[in-house]
């Protein structure tokens, strides 16, 4: 088998060559069991490798076609691991394209140390906006969508739905705050208000207990007592500490959005529209579970591959990033309009989807949010406002 | 479709009787029925019940039956004309969608979506024939003029992939722009076309050489680019004039079938999806998913005439004299 690897460019495809051009994907991931408040929330040890797997599978489908084949190596990291070791390695076997589901610093690391190697990242994991600000690279792709992204997707719906006043209940741990300062950046652009604050502080315990709910049900309302008139709880949790147990328990009958209630994603088990099913079942089919946000995004990551490869004859990483930025690039993901690459931070502009576990409620951007060169662009930190300098 | 279109005019002329009105079948996807249509009076005359998810629909060669791809029940229905009633289902494969007919009307060709492969049905004896494995998420399904080749393009692997109807092997595939979601070839056999729903463009692709000649692009003043997705395909029997339609552009764009040029674009109902000709070819009607009803468009003058409401989220519409 020809190893197609940096430099490569693959000949004709309709010849046939017996030998197929095989393209070698890594994926590094740094994956530890994951507690949930919700038990059906739990994620898979799986949880975004299956959505690589499922797009080799598709990519092959199509190779078949081309004369090209895709595979996959899975390198499962340990906290202590040396993330960017664990790269440098896969580029040793030929692997120069990586999907990688890592914390924020591990994936600079990586991207950092596989930069002279021409290794090229796909960020499929981490939602951090500042990957795609001041500490964006030029070797990093993000399928992922920011915590901007989320939150302005949910704000539109919250706005359009005249939902403006807002409780805003913040975690205490730093990834709650970075969301909190995303929700109140939405709200401050959409024309939403948050009229109180509160944080619930982590004070440890376990998830869950034989003694069950009634404490909870004791506790919430009162917390939940403010003196503001709100429309909305909007609870910015990203750890599983306290945002599920909302819904239900508010001491004013109302709504919850957020890290519970209404929750913005950029995938859920339950879409099912623009084709979705077909995505859902082939899915469900091949692992016997459902689709996570995160197997969507290393989905896409893979299929990203898939397409230029199958478009420019070549898995090189530079002919590859140029492809993904330029104007020919449109990835179809089931979201019901083309996905493309924001050429100056390289994020893939998506739709987001409001689910309330069962149904996705809303899609945005939501009708009448314009803008003047993607309404896609409406989501997130949009160009003129961006820090970050691809080197 | 021209498919139904030829239908239409081959009876009349087959049988040498008195026309019969003119009728358009509309599937309703969500409410699970037919839509009828006296197009010479332009009226909604009738609603049949059918399966689950109605989507393809053509009418079978001796206009006897019309065919409906019911995805969610895993089949194709066949309904009586004149009885409307449901009188038969076909061996479809799982989740049909689209399906062609042989010129002779004895072999039935079906994409189904969830298994990356071909249904091939023998009409008269209602049983599979054989399967063809073909990209992922298949779903357009065109047929050359003298039945030799059968086009495929699936969603995923986004390629026409060309079949040759004897052997059943793939003989060629035609990377085209993303989702591809339908294939019509010209009469006379010397174009294929074929539209891109998430790319937003139509690929023309050389039949003999298996190459795209001509992208053609669609650009309307005020609407996002995301908001041009190419969809039905419908071209006139002289190859002169083609029409596409452009899904949430609400808008079919009108081709010049030598140039490629786009013409005119004209403004129709919500989510506009499929498209077929009267069998005079004087009037073109098209499905209008989201604001659920048909728009009528004088080809001549290529003016939207009227709006018809039909059933809720409508998506294919065959049409013949009857």
């Amino acid at each position: 088998m020809r190893v197609l690897s940096a430099g490569i460019i693959l000949l004709a495809w309709t010849s046939a060559s017996a030998d197929a051009a095989e393209i070698r994907v890594g994926y590094l991931r740094h994956w530890e069991p994951k507690l949930a408040l919700s038990l059906i929330q739990i994620p898979a040890a799986n949880d975004g490798l299956a959505g690589a797997q499922l797009a080799i599978n598709d990519n092959n489908t199509t190779g078949k076609f081309l004369n090209q084949e895709f595979s996959l190596e899975d390198r499962r990291l340990a906290e202590a691991d040396d993330a960017a070791a664990a790269g440098i390695a896969l580029a040793e076997r030929d692997s120069s394209l990586v999907i990688a589901d890592l914390p924020a610093d591990a994936l600079l690391k990586a991207a950092d140390a596989g930069a002279p190697r021409g290794l090229l990242f796909f960020n499929v994991g981490a939602i951090d906006d500042r990957l795609r600000e001041e500490d964006c690279r030029a070797n990093v792709i993000h399928t992922a969508p920011t915590r901007s992204m989320l939150a302005d997707g949910l704000a539109q719906y919250l706005v359009w739905k005249q939902w403006r006043r807002w409780l805003l209940i913040v975690g205490s741990h730093a990834e709650d705050r970075l969301y909190a300062d995303a929700l109140r950046r939405a709200a401050k652009r959409f024309g939403a208000r948050i009229v109180q604050e509160k944080v619930f502080e982590d004070t440890g315990g376990a998830r869950r207990t034989d003694s069950g709910v009634v404490q909870i049900q004791r506790q919430l309302p009162v917390f939940t007592q403010v003196g503001a008139a709100y429309d909305v709880l909007v609870a910015a949790d990203e750890n599983e500490v306290f945002a599920a147990y909302l819904p239900y328990r508010t001491w004013d009958a109302r709504p919850v959005a957020g890290s519970a209630g209404l929750v913005p994603t950029s995938w859920d088990p339950s879409h099912d529209q623009w084709g979705a099913v077909q995505l859902q079942d082939r899915f469900v089919k091949m692992f016997s579970r459902r689709m996570s946000a995160r197997d969507m995004q290393a989905w896409s990551a893979v299929r990203m591959i898939g397409e230029s490869t199958s478009r420019t004859g070549s898995a090189d990483p530079k002919v590859m990033l140029e492809f993904l930025k330029g104007p020919e690039f449109a990835l179809a993901a089931f979201k019901g309009q083309r996905l493309t690459l924001r050429d100056w931070n390289l994020q893939l502009r998506q739709p987001i989807l409001l689910t309330d576990g069962r149904m996705i409620v809303s899609v945005s951007p939501q009708e009448g949010f314009l803008h003047q060169v993607s309404e896609l662009d409406t989501l997130g930190f949009d160009r003129p406002e961006s820090k970050c300098k691809l080197k | 479709m021209w498919r139904a279109t030829l239908l239409g005019t081959g009876l009349f002329i087959l049988l040498g009787t008195q026309a019969g009105a003119v009728i358009a079948y509309i599937s309703n996807e969500k409410s699970n029925t037919i839509s009828v249509i006296d197009v010479d009076k332009l009226a909604l005359v009738k609603t049949i019940k059918v399966g689950q998810r109605p989507r393809g629909i053509e009418l079978t060669k001796d206009g006897k039956f019309i065919l409906v791809a019911v995805g969610d029940d895993d089949t194709i229905q066949m309904i009586d004309t004149n009885t409307h009633e449901i009188v038969a289902t076909l061996p479809s494969g799982p989740d049909p969608e689209l399906f062609t007919q042989d010129p002779t009307g004895k072999i039935l060709y079906v994409a189904n979506e969830n298994d990356n492969t071909v249904t091939i049905i023998d009409m008269e004896k209602r049983v599979p024939l054989g399967e063809v494995q073909v990209g992922v998420e298949p779903e357009g399904m065109g047929i050359s003029p003298d039945g030799k080749i059968l086009v495929n393009t699936s969603e995923t692997t986004n390629m026409a992939h060309f079949i040759d109807t004897e052997t059943r092997q793939i003989v060629a595939n035609v990377l085209v722009d993303s989702r591809p979601r339908f294939a019509e070839f010209k009469r006379d056999g010397s174009e294929l076309w074929v539209s891109s729903e998430v790319g937003g463009t139509v690929s023309v692709i050389d039949p003999v050489k298996h190459q795209v000649t001509k992208k053609i692009t669609f650009d309307i003043a005020g609407l996002r680019k995301e908001a041009i997705q190419a969809v039905g395909i419908s071209i006139t029997r002289d190859g002169k004039t083609g029409f596409v339609a452009l899904g949430p552009a609400n808008r079919v764009a009108v081709i010049n079938g030598a140039t490629h040029e786009v013409q005119k674009y004209l403004l129709v109902g919500q989510r506009v999806w499929h498209m077929a000709f009267t069998p005079d070819e004087k009037l073109l009607l098209t499905t209008n998913g989201v604001s659920n009803d048909v728009s009528i468009i004088d080809v001549a003058s290529l003016k939207v005439v009227k709006t018809i409401q039909v059933g809720e989220l409508p998506w294919g519409v065959a049409i013949s004299r009857q």
